[in-house]
């Protein structure tokens, strides 16, 4: 089947078809991140910039080793070093790319919208590797591939979400992709973490860790941001740990053979404890390592996938 | 020069007066209204035949960005927008640079309107020092030099011990106190209203409570100071109901909403729309509903625009980051109309909002066809045609989120002081 984004600003653009597809194909790549020459053609003479105006360490690399294993030229841009604290705007920034002829731009920005606005002003690819607190689509879809893997299935599990969830783009992300591939979503966090109507994108709510826990497939626990602590959201963190910390008497309530993930960096101690997240059911680095292979998969796709993998 | 408006439907609800009728100019003040006068009185005879013939529009609440901000608009540009959208009054807000809380500024705004301008000017000054929310302005000296209100609009005036004092102080002045009522501390970061939407863009939400709790505090010190409030731009459901319990008991206090507030929802701003940001945030459909009730029973005295003109690059940027607000002056007797059409309000009620409402509001002398009156008419074609296009608006800025939007209705023909100031 044709593949007809040439963007990927969100999963919530995406069909349950295009997720299939995505996963597919990202399943076919896993194989060249193990071989010992990890380099294929397909994407020679294809130039991508990694567009970080936010910090970022694992999906930048992540980025960054997929393009350069499909033989792109790979070209970053950080924060700090870019022209954004030179006070240029983000259209000028565009456009000053845009006359270098990149095939694709991979952005992270602080502020929701900021993928839209490029895509809107660029002939390139546009590729979202996280908006503000709105999309952060390749997290989900790693996600995705890795509960596949392990569930052989989306459809029917139950997936709990549990940290803050106002906060997260890859709770929104994982929210739309997951209800479309039938999985049956439940989130769990502080009532200050809990952003209005999120139950309209198709999850139940709680405030107890261990009501969404209860009998789940997959359990995906959120990173708090040390910073939080203190301010009017959070008393503390150890209070956080207590009441919606993953330990392994939450982790009892799930199914026996339920996984447990973490989109990255943890807090060991406050999310989730270290027996939990060194544990027997902890796919973590799963993640990570599909996280390539999914990103391979969306720059190959968003190029067209006209030319076979060799 | 006299000036005969022949065959129009009259309408002044100033004095409950609608029929059609002629009425006649001299002297820059309306000299009769009858059912026929004779075209030999006149030097230049309107045919308002099928047209709405009503006192000029008001607008109380724009801003000219005049001194300081002429990039974005200025008291040329702001007024010719006005008198294009009906309007022969505007009041402006006082947050230029600098801001205008002292009487040399408010004689340069009336000083400029007055030579360069296409209608009426009325500053509003500063209710602090700066727009600073401390220290009172000089309230006394605002008066004499013209300010008919006084308001520190963009920001609220946070400190209720100040506010009292701004009410008891501005009361034996005459002066209003426009208060723009936000609790900065539940606004937060927030940039659109708080809801599902904003929760689906990832982007921090303004509750409701934020505008509420202080539209509560300052109807309640209104209440105890006996000072004249007048609460601007309201947004909200509660906001509507507070104002309304607040008049049923006979508290001194006036209110507005704009157009945009009662046209659209937060579902405007998706796609990350900057011109469909300002402050107060485009709220849900309820409060949608809630405007349209107060504006039909009567708790919302005026429609005002909140005229925000803002330069394309500062609305051309992410959204986080861009300004607060929309252009207004051209679109709302359109949009006004529309309730008419949606049967929301009746024709007569809709002239009030836009006439004697806003002048009993903030004291300002104009908003009647009585005689004698300075012949502020505005005449309005209902049913004529057209389409907004942002290069055709007058004003200096272009940041409307009705681009494209097609009206029914406008001004035909707008009169400051007997003398036409605009026709199409």
């Amino acid at each position: 089947m044709a593949f007809n984004h040439k963007h990927i600003l969100g999963t919530e653009y995406l069909s349950r078809e295009d997720i299939q597809l995505i996963l597919d194909t990202a399943e076919s790549f896993r194989e060249i991140n193990t071989r010992s020459i990890k380099k294929v053609p397909t994407l020679r003479g294809k130039t991508i910039i990694n567009a970080f105006f936010e910090n970022s360490t694992r999906t930048r690399l992540s980025f960054e080793i997929a393009g350069k294993r499909l033989s792109a030229d790979t070209v970053n841009i950080s924060g700090s070093a870019s022209s954004v604290t030179k006070g240029e705007t983000l259209e000028d920034t565009a456009r000053n790319i845009e006359v270098m002829h990149p095939d694709i731009i991979v952005i992270r920005h602080g502020h929701s919208g900021a993928p839209h606005y490029l895509a809107e002003r660029l002939n390139c690819s546009v590729i979202n590797a996280g908006d503000g607190a709105h999309e952060h689509p390749s997290q989900a879809l790693l996600d995705i591939l890795t509960m596949r893997q392990h569930k052989g299935k989306i459809d029917g599990l139950k997936v709990a979400i549990v940290g803050d969830i106002a906060h997260s783009r890859v709770v929104r992300s994982n929210l739309y992709a997951l209800n479309k591939m039938g999985a049956d979503v439940h989130l769990a966090g502080p009532g200050t973490m809990m952003p209005s109507g999120i139950e309209r994108l198709g999850a139940t709510v709680h405030y107890d860790i261990r009501a969404a826990v209860k009998d789940a497939d997959v359990v995906m626990m959120l990173r708090i941001q040390l910073e939080r602590q203190g301010m009017t959201l959070l008393p503390t963190l150890r209070e956080y740990a207590r009441f919606f910390g993953l330990n392994d008497d939450v982790l009892k309530l799930a199914k026996a053979d339920a996984i447990v993930m973490h989109p990255g960096p943890m807090n060991r101690g406050v999310e989730i404890s270290s027996a939990v997240a060194d544990g027997p059911q902890n796919v973590i680095l799963g993640q990570v390592e599909n996280g390539v292979a999914v990103r391979m998969a969306l720059l190959y796709l968003v190029s067209g996938g006209e030319q076979a993998v060799e | 020069m006299k000036i005969l408006i022949k065959g129009g439907r009259v309408i002044d609800p100033s004095r409950n007066f609608d029929q059609v009728a002629d009425l006649l100019i001299e002297d820059g003040k309306i000299a009769a209204i009858e059912t026929t006068i004779d075209t030999k009185a006149a030097d230049q005879v309107i045919d308002a035949t099928g047209q709405l013939v009503t006192p000029g529009l008001i607008d109380i609440h724009v801003h000219l960005r005049d001194p300081g901000l002429e990039y974005k608009e200025d008291i040329v540009t702001g007024t010719l927008a006005a008198v294009a959208g009906g309007f022969t009054s505007v009041a402006c807000m006082p947050n230029t640079k600098p801001v205008n809380d002292n009487k040399a500024v408010t004689q340069y705004i009336i000083n400029k309107a007055k030579n360069d301008g296409y209608c009426n000017v009325f500053p509003i000054g500063a209710i602090t020092k700066g727009m600073a929310g401390e220290t009172l302005s000089e309230m006394g000296e605002l008066k004499e030099a013209g300010c008919l209100a006084v308001s520190d609009d963009g920001r609220p005036v946070s400190d209720g011990e100040v506010m009292r004092r701004a009410l008891e102080y501005s009361r034996p002045f005459g002066i209003t106190v426009v208060s723009h009522t936000e609790d900065l501390s539940l606004v937060g970061e927030g940039v659109m209203n708080d809801g599902f939407v904003a929760t689906e863009l990832g982007l921090k939400g303004i509750p409701w409570v934020a505008e509420d709790t202080m539209t509560a505090r300052d109807v309640m010190l209104a209440e105890f100071t006996g000072g004249r409030l007048h609460v601007a731009h309201i947004s909200t459901k509660g906001g509507v109901d507070i104002v309304r319990q607040a008049k049923a008991r006979g508290v001194n206090v006036t209110c507005e909403a704009t157009p945009h507030h009662f046209t659209l929802t937060d579902e405007a701003v998706r796609g990350y729309n900057t011109d469909a940001k300002m402050n107060p945030p485009l709220r849900s459909a309820a409060d949608v509903a809630a405007i349209c009730a107060g504006l039909a029973d009567g708790t919302i005295d005026a429609i005002a625009t909140d005229h925000a003109p803002h330069h394309i690059d500062e609305k051309n940027v992410e959204f986080r980051i861009a300004m607060n607000g929309i252009v207004g002056l051209e679109t709302a007797l359109p949009l006004t109309l529309e309730l008419v059409a949606a049967g929301t309000i009746d024709l007569p009620r809709a002239v009030a909002l836009l006439s004697c409402g806003p002048a009993h509001a903030l004291n300002i002398p104009r908003g009647t066809l009585e005689i004698a009156a300075p012949a502020d008419v505005t005449v309005i074609d209902p049913s004529l045609k057209w389409t907004v296009v942002r290069e055709e608006l007058k004003s200096k800025s272009r940041n409307t989120p009705f681009t494209g939007r097609k009206m029914k209705g406008a001004a035909t023909c707008t009169i400051v002081g007997g003398k036409i100031v605009f026709s199409r």
